[in-house]
């Protein structure tokens, strides 16, 4: 188990060294995430629900992650470092939450911008709100991980991956704009535990 | 080492090879000739376990035993040579795995350069850490598929010692004759 733990770290740590030399991925959703706010703070009408307005945030977030997560494997994809990692004798699923941490890192820092923005173009934020999307932000790394991989052994990845993911987004958003915690911990419970014990048959010949 | 028999491989409705049967003792090595898109790098993944044979029965040593080279050298660009090695040395659990990585940087001569990003250096000093990430965890079988591609006179002399090593090899090549007189099976594909 410690093995696999360090394993787990060395991998994130490695995609969290590569974003920071290459700094591509967390500028583009931190300025999606950003613009995507402000088009929606335009195009809400005065006097709208906090209900929309929740609803305007959780499409921001769903979105600026699948940008992060059609990066996630790129790397891997153009220096063919898939081959490499699937040939060690690491257990896979530590590529997957290797992986999945990383993503978190770049969703969690892009919330940290897109929530305060949220609050001054929208309304306040509170506990409950914060809450939930730390709790999806777990259902959307772990499953939009899971599919990342599967998209990348395709040759129309850009495609599959929001095919893939945006179904599979659509309980968290309902869970998010309902502020319903108990049922996106459910939701995180069973996807975790599913993308985990899959992730070895997805890698198994890309 | 290796033994197979009746190996195929299609992808979808494209046959690549089909009734191939294919054994290599432990510390032979195996030449792999043909023409592009005979099949050569198919086999080579096959035999790397990358990819499964659509038919046949292959015994193959496991996978941690396998050191692979492909077309690309198969680094991260973004990291150093040093990081390069440290993240797979950690993950290929290599035994006393700093002093690994120093003798396998100092052999191809990247010593000097270890602290900077694999994407900087040349195609023939990335194919010299490619190299050294093959041979890091010591395997028993190297499968290297145009393993002299880009290296330079003395780089290609430095694996020519690594092929005279006793350890079972399977060498993909357009051009044989480096490899010619240490091979002890050969396979031409048309």
């Amino acid at each position: 188990m410690r093995a696999y733990l360090q394993d787990v770290g060395a991998l994130a740590k490695k995609d969290l060294l590569l974003e920071l030399r290459a700094k591509e991925t967390l500028p583009a959703m931190l300025l999606f995430v950003l613009a995507a706010l402000v088009v929606f703070h335009f195009a809400l009408p005065h006097g709208a629900g906090a209900t929309a307005a929740r609803g305007l945030l959780w499409s921001a977030l769903v979105f600026t992650a699948l940008l992060g997560l059609t990066r996630a494997f790129v790397p891997e994809r153009e220096q063919g470092m898939f081959d490499v990692l699937v040939l060690t004798p690491a257990d896979r699923s530590a590529i997957w939450l290797g992986k999945s941490l990383a993503v978190l890192g770049f969703l969690a820092a892009a919330e940290l911008v897109a929530l305060p923005a949220f609050a001054a173009f929208f309304s306040a934020v509170d506990g409950r709100t914060v809450a939930a999307v730390a709790l999806a932000d777990v259902g959307i790394c772990t499953v939009g991980t899971l599919f990342g991989a599967m998209a990348v052994a395709g040759r129309a990845r850009e495609l599959l991956l929001p095919l893939l993911f945006l179904p599979a987004a659509i309980p968290i958003v309902v869970g998010g704009v309902g502020r319903y915690l108990w049922f996106l911990v459910l939701y995180d419970a069973i996807f975790v535990v599913l993308s985990w014990a899959t992730f070895e048959y997805v890698v198994a010949e890309t | 080492m290796i033994s197979g028999r009746g190996l195929a491989k299609r992808y979808g409705e494209r046959r690549v090879f089909a009734g191939l049967d294919l054994d290599l003792a432990a510390g032979g090595l195996l030449l792999v000739t043909g023409p592009n898109g005979s099949g050569k790098t198919t086999l080579l993944r096959i035999l790397a376990r990358l990819t499964a044979p659509s038919a046949g029965e292959l015994a193959l040593p496991a996978r941690e035993a396998i050191g692979y080279l492909g077309h690309a050298p198969m680094v991260y660009r973004e990291l150093t040579a040093l990081e390069n090695l440290t993240l797979l040395g950690r993950l290929y659990r290599v035994p006393e795995r700093g002093e690994r990585i120093g003798m396998l940087l100092e052999r191809f001569g990247l010593w000097d350069v270890r602290h900077e990003r694999a994407g900087s250096y040349s195609r023939g000093m990335q194919q010299r850490l490619a190299l050294c990430r093959v041979l890091l965890h010591d395997p028993a079988l190297l499968v290297l598929d145009e393993p002299f591609n880009a290296l330079d006179e003395a780089g290609a002399a430095l694996l020519d010692a690594v092929l005279a090593e006793p350890r079972t090899r399977v060498v993909a090549t357009h051009d044989p004759r480096r490899v010619e007189a240490l091979a002890t099976d050969r396979l031409a594909f048309a």
